[in-house]
This record gives C-alpha cells, sequence and structure tokens, in this order.
C-alpha cells in the first residue's frame, strides 16, 4: 500500500496542489491570481521531479488499478510541460483580452485537467481510465467558457460539453459491454480474455471504446468539436487543448489497444487505419479553405493525429515508441504555433486571428516569421525540420509491420496537407504587409518569456534539433518497451 | 564545405544589402576553391568512396558524406555555377538582399549535400529540404505569375518524392541499413524491384524532368528570377539525373532492364515533343527550359543504354547541360536587364550594339546544339553512340529531336541577334558590362574545355562507370538493334525485335 501511493505521487501532487490553490483562490480573490499561478508551476514542476520516483518503473499500483512505468512517465512529461506552459502564456493574454481578466481558478483548472489527464496515461483498469478522463474533461469544459463575457467562449464550451457528454456515454457503454463479456475491469484480465477467441460482445465493446477515445483525440469521424471549440476557446486555453489532452489521449489509446486489446489487435486495427486516413484527408482538405488561424490549426491537428494512429496501426513496440516521438514533435511544433498566434495583435493590443493579419511578417517581424516558417514546414513534414523524422518514424513502424497500402496514401495525402502549411509561409514572406483596418499586426512587442520559449521550440525543430535526436529516440524505445 | 556557406548564410541576414552581397560571393569562392582542392586530391582509381565523413547516428539516419567519380564532378558543377548565379543577382535583385542571398548559400549547402550524402535518408532530408529555399526564391523574387509557379513547383516534386521515401524505408527495413555503400551491394528480390524502382522513378522523373511530368518546369523557370533559373537548371535538375544513376540503376539492375523501355520511350517522346514545343515559344526562357527538358530525355536514354558510352555520355550531357543552359539563362537575364521583357518579338539586330554579347550567344547557342568542339557535341555524341548499340529506332528518333534542337536555338539566335536594328530601345541597350563577361565567360571556357579534351571530366569517373557497369551487366536489356561488328562487345545477347 505505501509502494502504492509512492507510484501515484505525481497525481496526489497534483490532487492536493490544486485543492489547496483552490482555497488560496476562493479566500484570496482577483489578487491572488499571480500567485496562484506561480505556485501552479512549481506544482507541476514538482510532479515532474516526482516522476522519477517509483511512477516510472513501479508496476501495478492499487492491485492493477494504476500502472506506474516509463510509458506512462514520458507521456506525463509532455502533459506537465504542456500545461505548464499554459499557465505561462495566460496572464499577457487575458491583460490585453476583452475585459474578461485572468481569475486565479485558471491554474486551478489547469492542475486538475493534468491530474486527471496523469491517471488517464497510467490508467490499468477501466474505472481509473474512465474517472481519470472525467476530470480532465470536465475541467476542460469550464477551460473552454472561461471568457464568460465572450459569446464564442460560452458556445465552445457549451459545445464541447455537450458532444463531450455524448463520447463519454459510448465510451462507458462500451466499457459495460467489455465488462459484461470478459467479467472484469482489469486490463491484464481483458487481454486474456481478447485472447480466449472472439466475442461479439467483446467486439462490440472494443469498437464503442474505441469510438469514445477518439473523440477524445478528434480523430474523424469523431472530430466536429475540434474546430468550433479551438476557435471559440481563449487562446492560451486552445494551445492546451491542442497539446496536453492530445498527448494524453493518444497514450491512452495506445496503452488500452496493447495492454488490454493486445490480442485482438487484428480487430481494432482496421478502426485505427481507418481513423488514420480519414483524419489526415480531411484534416487536409478541409484546412484549405480556412481563414481563421485557430481553425486552420485545429484541423491541422486533426491531420496529425491520423499520423499518430498510423504509428498505432503498425501495433509493434517499434510502432508505439514512433508514436511517442511524434506526440513530442507535435507538441512542441503545436505549442509554437499557438504561442505564436498568441503574439498577433493589433495596434489597440486586441488579439487578431484571420491568417491574412500574418502579411508581410517576414519585413515587419523576421525572426516571429521565421520560427513561423519552422513550425509550418515542420507540420508539413519538410526535411530538415524534426517533424519529417516523426512522419518517418511512424512511417517506418507501418511499413515494417507490412501496411504498405497504408503508408502510400498517407503520404500522398500528406503532400495535400503541405499545401495549407505553405499558405501560411506565402502569407508571411511573399505577401505585402497588411494594410488593412487591424493597422499593423503585431505592434505589440513579444513578450521575453514568450519569445524565448517560441526561440527555443523553433530551435528545438529545426536541424539543430537532431543533435537531441538519438536520446529521444532512446526515451521512445524505453518508454514503448514498458507495454509489451 | 558545408559549413562555410551555412555560416555565410547566417551572417547574410545580419548584414546590409552590399554587406550580404559580399560575404555571399566571398562564401562561395571559397566554395570553389575548395572544390577545385577537392579535384586535385581526388585519386583517380583509388577507392570508391573517397573523403568519407561519418559523424555517428543521429535516430533513423547517420550523417555521413563521402564522394566517388559522379558526385565529384556535379558538386564541382554546383561550386563552379554557385558565384555565378551570385554574380548574376549582383543588381538584379534590390528586394530584400539579404535573404536573397541566404537563401542561395543554402540552397548551395543543401545540394552538394545531396550529391555527398552517404545515407538514404540523409540524402533525403537534403534532397527536399532543397524545395524550402528555392520556393522562397522562385516565389518572392519571381515574375508576375510567380506565386502559381512556386507552389507548382514545391508540391509537384513533392508528391513524386514522397512515394520515393516510402520505398526507402522499405528498403532499410530490407536491408537491415541506409548505409548507401551497403545499399549498393544489396541484391534486393526482383519482384519488389519493380515497386521500388517505380518509387524511385516518380521522384526522380519530376525532378529530372522527364516528359509527361515536366509541366512544372517552364512554369518555374520563367517566373524564376535569373539566378533562380541558372541554378534549376544547372544542378537541381541534375538530382534527377544523379538520382537515375545513384539508386535506380545500381540498386534495381533488373527492374532497370524489364522497364527500360518506358524510359527510352518517354526519352524519345520528350526529345520529338519539347523541341517541337520550344520551336514555337514566343517567351525566351521558355524556350530554354523546353530545351532543357529535351537534353534531359539525352541523359536518360544514355542511362539506360547499359553501357559504358551511353552513361559516360549521359554524365557529359549532364554537366554540359548545366554549363550551357545556365549560361543560356545568364544571356537572357542579360537582355532581360535591360529591357524587362523576354518576348523574342521585342528584339533583332543585337548584333550590331552589342558584338560581345552575341558572340558569346552564339557560343553557347552552338554548344546547346552540339557542334563539334564544344561540350554538348562529347556528352550528346557518346549518349547516343551508347543508346544505338541497345535500339536503333530510339537513336534515330533522338537524333531527329537534337536536329530539331538545332533548329529552335539557330531560330532564336536569329531572331534575337541577326536582323535589322528597328527598334530604338533595343537600339539603346549597351554592350555587356565587365561584371557579365566575368560571368559568362568563364563558362565558355570550360564548356570548350569539356568540348576538346572531355578526358579531364572522363577521368575521375570512369572506375565508376566501370563497377557501375559490372553490377548492371547481370541485367543488360535486350535490344533491337543488329548486332554490327565492332559494337557487339557490350551486349551479350542481341535479338532483333525481342522488346517485350
Amino acid at each position: 500500500m505505501n509502494m502504492s501511493l509512492l507510484m501515484v505521487l505525481p497525481e496526489e501532487i497534483l490532487a492536493l496542489g490544486a485543492i489547496a490553490l483552490m482555497l488560496v483562490a476562493a479566500w484570496g480573490g482577483q489578487a491572488s491570481t499571480r500567485m496562484v499561478s506561480i505556485v501552479a508551476v512549481a506544482v507541476l514542476v514538482g510532479a515532474t521531479i516526482a516522476l522519477t520516483g517509483p511512477a516510472s518503473y513501479g508496476g501495478d499500483a492499487f492491485g492493477g488499478l494504476v500502472r506506474g512505468d516509463a510509458f506512462g512517465a514520458f507521456a506525463k512529461v509532455l502533459i506537465f510541460g504542456a500545461s505548464a506552459i499554459a499557465i505561462l502564456i495566460a496572464p499577457r493574454f487575458f491583460a490585453a483580452g476583452r475585459g474578461d481578466d485572468l481569475r486565479p481558478e485558471y491554474p486551478v483548472l489547469i492542475l486538475l485537467s493534468a491530474a486527471g489527464m496523469s491517471m488517464m496515461v497510467s490508467a490499468g483498469d477501466l474505472l481509473t481510465l474512465y474517472v481519470g478522463l472525467e476530470l480532465q474533461s470536465l475541467a476542460a469544459y469550464v477551460l473552454a467558457s472561461f471568457m464568460r463575457r465572450d459569446t464564442r467562449s460560452a458556445e465552445a464550451g457549451l459545445k464541447y460539453f455537450v458532444l463531450g457528454a455524448l463520447a463519454s456515454g459510448i465510451l462507458l457503454y462500451g466499457i459495460s459491454l467489455v465488462y459484461g463479456f470478459s467479467g472484469t475491469t482489469l486490463f491484464s484480465s481483458i487481454a486474456t480474455a481478447y485472447g480466449e477467441g472472439r466475442s461479439l460482445g467483446l467486439t462490440f465493446g472494443l469498437v464503442f471504446v474505441f469510438a469514445g477515445l477518439a473523440f477524445k483525440m478528434s480523430a474523424v469521424p469523431f472530430h466536429m468539436w475540434t474546430p468550433d471549440v479551438y476557435e471559440g476557446a481563449p487562446t492560451p486555453v486552445t494551445t492546451f487543448f491542442a497539446s496536453a489532452p492530445k498527448v494524453a489521449a493518444v497514450a491512452l489509446s495506445v496503452r488500452v489497444a496493447v495492454e488490454a486489446m493486445g490480442p485482438a489487435t487484428d480487430q481494432w486495427r482496421q478502426i485505427v487505419i481507418f481513423a488514420a486516413l480519414a483524419s489526415i484527408i480531411f484534416g487536409a482538405v478541409a484546412a484549405i479553405g480556412q481563414t481563421n488561424i485557430k481553425r486552420l490549426l485545429a484541423y491541422s491537428s486533426i491531420n496529425n493525429v491520423g499520423f499518430v494512429l498510423i504509428g498505432l496501426a503498425a501495433g509493434t513496440q517499434a510502432g508505439v515508441a514512433a508514436v511517442l516521438f511524434y506526440l513530442t514533435v507535435y507538441v512542441v511544433m503545436t505549442l509554437g504555433s499557438f504561442l505564436i498566434v498568441l503574439q498577433m495583435k493589433d495596434a489597440a493590443g486586441q488579439p487578431v486571428e484571420s491568417i491574412t493579419a500574418l502579411a508581410g511578417l517576414s519585413r515587419t517581424r523576421p525572426g516571429l516569421a521565421l520560427a513561423m516558417a519552422i513550425f509550418m514546414f515542420s507540420l508539413a513534414g519538410i526535411p530538415p525540420m524534426l517533424g519529417f523524422n516523426a512522419k518517418v518514424a511512424v512511417f517506418q513502424a507501418a511499413i515494417v509491420a507490412g501496411l504498405y497500402p497504408l503508408a502510400v496514401v498517407g503520404f500522398v495525402a500528406s503532400v495535400i496537407g503541405a499545401f495549407y502549411y505553405l499558405r501560411v509561409v506565402k502569407v508571411m514572406y511573399i505577401d505585402a504587409p497588411a494594410e488593412t483596418v487591424e493597422g499593423a499586426p503585431l505592434a505589440v512587442r513579444t513578450d521575453p518569456v514568450e519569445g524565448g520559449l517560441i526561440a527555443v521550440m523553433a530551435a528545438a525543430i529545426s536541424p539543430i534539433g537532431w543533435l537531441g535526436l538519438a536520446s529521444l529516440g532512446g526515451a521512445t524505445m524505453v518508454a514503448a518497451k514498458a507495454l509489451f | 564545405m558545408l559549413a562555410i556557406p551555412a555560416i555565410a548564410a547566417v551572417a547574410c541576414l545580419f548584414s546590409s544589402a552590399q554587406g550580404a552581397r559580399w560575404i555571399a560571393l566571398i562564401a562561395t569562392l571559397i566554395d570553389l576553391v575548395l572544390g577545385i582542392g577537392l579535384w586535385t586530391s581526388y585519386d583517380i582509381g583509388g577507392a570508391q568512396w573517397q573523403f568519407v565523413e561519418d559523424a555517428g547516428n543521429l535516430g533513423i539516419f547517420s550523417w555521413k558524406l563521402g564522394i566517388d567519380g559522379f558526385a565529384l564532378l556535379l558538386v564541382m558543377l554546383s561550386v563552379f555555377l554557385m558565384p555565378v548565379c551570385i554574380g548574376a543577382s549582383w543588381v538584379a535583385v534590390t528586394n530584400r538582399v539579404q535573404e536573397y542571398m541566404a537563401a542561395f548559400l543554402f540552397t548551395e549547402v543543401l545540394m552538394i549535400g545531396t550529391f555527398t550524402a552517404q545515407d538514404l535518408f540523409l540524402f533525403y532530408i537534403f534532397f527536399e529540404a532543397g524545395l524550402i529555399p528555392m520556393y522562397l526564391i522562385i516565389g518572392i523574387w519571381g515574375g508576375v505569375n510567380r506565386i502559381y509557379a512556386s507552389y507548382k513547383f514545391f508540391l509537384y516534386t513533392l508528391l513524386g518524392s514522397v512515394l520515393m521515401l516510402v520505398a526507402m524505408l522499405w528498403m532499410a527495413n530490407f536491408a537491415g541499413t541506409s548505409d548507401i555503400p551497403t545499399l549498393l551491394r544489396t541484391d534486393f528480390p526482383v519482384k519488389a524491384q519493380t515497386f521500388l524502382w517505380l518509387a524511385f522513378f516518380a521522384s526522380f522523373a519530376v525532378k529530372m524532368p522527364m516528359w509527361p511530368f515536366h509541366t512544372w518546369l517552364p512554369d518555374a523557370h520563367v517566373q524564376a528570377p535569373t539566378a533562380g533559373s541558372v541554378i534549376l537548371a544547372g544542378v537541381l535538375l541534375k538530382l534527377g539525373g544523379y538520382g537515375f544513376l545513384r539508386f535506380s540503376l545500381p540498386m534495381f539492375p533488373e527492374a532497370s532492364a524489364q522497364l527500360t523501355w518506358l524510359v527510352l520511350g518517354l526519352s524519345a517522346i520528350a526529345v520529338i515533343y519539347t523541341s517541337l514545343v520550344a520551336l514555337v515559344q514566343s517567351d525566351m526562357k521558355k524556350l530554354i527550359a523546353y530545351s532543357s527538358v529535351a537534353h534531359m530525355a539525352i541523359v536518360t536514354i544514355g542511362l539506360f543504354a547499359f553501357n559504358r558510352q551511353g552513361i559516360e555520355g549521359a554524365m557529359i550531357v549532364m554537366l554540359s547541360h548545366g554549363l550551357v543552359s545556365a549560361a543560356l539563362f545568364l544571356c537572357v537575364g542579360v537582355i532581360y536587364d535591360r529591357l524587362h521583357t523576354r518576348e523574342i518579338s521585342r528584339y533583332g539586330g543585337l548584333a550590331i550594339n552589342m558584338p560581345r554579347y552575341a558572340l558569346l550567344f552564339l557560343f553557347f547557342t552552338m554548344a546547346s546544339i552540339g557542334l563539334p568542339g564544344t561540350s554538348g557535341f562529347v556528352g550528346e555524341f557518346l549518349s547516343l553512340a551508347g543508346t544505338y548499340q541497345v535500339s536503333t529506332a530510339i537513336t534515330l528518333l533522338c537524333t531527329t529531336g537534337i536536329i530539331l534542337g538545332a533548329a529552335y536555338m539557330l531560330y532564336l539566335y536569329r531572331r534575337v541577334v541577326f536582323g535589322d536594328l528597328t527598334k530604338d530601345d533595343v537600339r539603346a541597350m549597351p554592350d555587356l558590362s565587365l561584371r557579365e563577361i566575368a560571368l559568362l565567360a568563364p563558362i565558355a571556357a570550360v564548356a570548350l574545355w569539356m568540348g576538346v579534351y572531355p578526358e579531364s571530366f572522363l577521368a575521375p569517373m570512369r572506375k565508376d562507370v566501370a563497377t557501375l557497369e559490372a553490377r548492371i551487366s547481370r541485367a543488360t536489356p535486350a535490344g533491337d538493334s543488329l548486332p554490327t561488328p565492332g559494337k557487339a562487345m557490350a551486349l551479350p545477347v542481341q535479338h532483333a525485335e525481342a522488346r517485350p
């Protein structure tokens, strides 16, 4: 028991920290925002440090309800990092906002969400999975509608909530089917049940569980909430949505697919392949017509989830390692792109979101334009950016697993995707600076913290990041090994 | 060699316009000197791979560089043309000079990297990354329709390349390594070879470009700035030929033999078709672009002749075309800078007021046609001699194409340079400046050298050609040419009309 408590130390730190900060927020009110934010980041750092303990190697805790392994630890590092950045970037956005100040609940909600995600990725049981998922989602629904006076934000929150509840229902139905036909909610026992042979009930359960998870990952055909929520939510929240919960949902799906349903790989592989190709193609085609940069990035995230799923479709250890590698690169690219979106402000300091506002950025803000170009080329998978290495890694796994048609179609579809990323670069580098009502866009100077983050991320994605490739590859291999 | 332009490119971004020009020029000249040093110290007949630099594994790929004879010559071509490009844009580019120079220097890094890469994925990275600076060069500093052209260029070539990447992944998985020298000795199953070959073909045929995948080229050329066209025609088009030489032929000999009919057929069509198209062009750059496609077709038939003359000829055509078409684009650039139009009909009678220009232009026209004594002749003759042993019909068609080539080039020359000097603005055009002569004269000298004494260029690659020939000899395609005394040595089996 004692050991079990040590293994969930990161989650404990997060949960207790969140509760304590909530009390501070309740009594301290608006004035405590700054302090709560700082402490929240410290809590996340503490949780990350706690990952070095038994949380990353301990094995089963609480009789298998939670697993402490390298896979979970790897995903948690990404989740905690992305959450911390989401807290760091918020104050400036809200300071210039439309009258909705940043309230101290924001970091608390992020912490709660992080605790939920942390539970998701190390779940060893369907119930842990569900509780973690709901904790994450409920915090996320509130975050989406955080700007109370903004109708778009409220709409995003409501939409997210209704569709999320539907997805949770689907997921619960699948869980109940799996439980009904296998008699257990423990992943290891479910795997035994799947190993014993095909049962219609179990197959149905599998389909529903994957449908529910696909919603959380925003994979096609369960993606329709993504563009609206991304557009409506405040930009720091969108940044958060596009990074941490995505990692958690994908890591959770990998764990469920491999640990609980490993013997049924042939059954879920078809679902995953369909979702992967549909996401890649739909994400690429639908993004072409977008004029809002946040919507564009939403479709881009749908597109990227498709590539991640290709690694999962391989169903091998190399595939899982590729998934983690892709997720790491994806998180950095996405955070970087959204950080640049945060810099987009008009002369009055109001945020602007249209792609045309980026016109001529290479002349007005060459450094920012260069960073954005690196992120865009990387998202498109053009070498020498790291996004290329990530794509190659997932496709390599698919080819080793013998999924040639998937690899060919996926690659060809990635060319369609390249078009809209290229358009952003074109707008920045080729078009003349915008002379619209928005005046001189990006008139506001970049905050040193945000600028530094952008620079570090852009450097990591550019060929300078090659230096870290070997160690990152090693870490993902170790993490993937934990599942097999 | 890779580091100098890369560092200079970064330096360019932070300097003034004039400073960037000088930094770029000096960096490319240093690289040229280094290239000459490389050439003189290259041990002809020594190890196949020389100057190997291996910096270990970086995730899925390793950083390993090295050159053989083919790579040496193409690297030389790149470093030779680079200073010329910088010089060509000395006054023509006034807008965002720093970024322009940086883009060119990055292009140089990537091209040298492509030719020297010893790792499959490293090759691909350099190969594809070259798209980014070229996209920007065409898109920012190009002509009126530049955005369309830059998109077309980027997406077309990217689409071709991703298929190659799938094939590369398969190969690396099959062979357990992505090291090119090792893969060159790996025998892939014949059945898989066909698919791999087609995947590589998709990429190289677009880059090359072969008919019918050439449509991006005229657009890209017409819209690109002069120096962009030079680098596009001079070096980037060679990537396709280099790819065939490095990958398709030695790695998949059986598949290459089976599919020779496809390459030869497409090439023959290309030579005739593009020559006819070139004949009716009213835009000078477009005309030269189409002539590039025709010349590249001569390269492919030479490569797929499966014998020594063909391969050597193909290499020489590549080098020669790199020089000559680059020079022709420069010639167009010279008068474009003065009159700002590429319409052929706007010119005429330049021989009267620009005699020096007319002389150099004449030389390059002749070299493009393949007049004996110029580089074009050596290459085309060797290619066609090689092809003749395989297929008389194809050779006949291609030779016809070369005659058409003479027709359109001479027709162009007559309309631009000869005739009466009727237009006032044309009459006012000054002759070549010292800078322009300094750009064109070295190219002319090298082209002449290659034409008179091709041995200097043949020697470094002779051993590699022999290695390649030994590698592909087991799969020589059956030809349709009649056995003739003195030509039989290259063909073990010859059947009349044995083409499947």
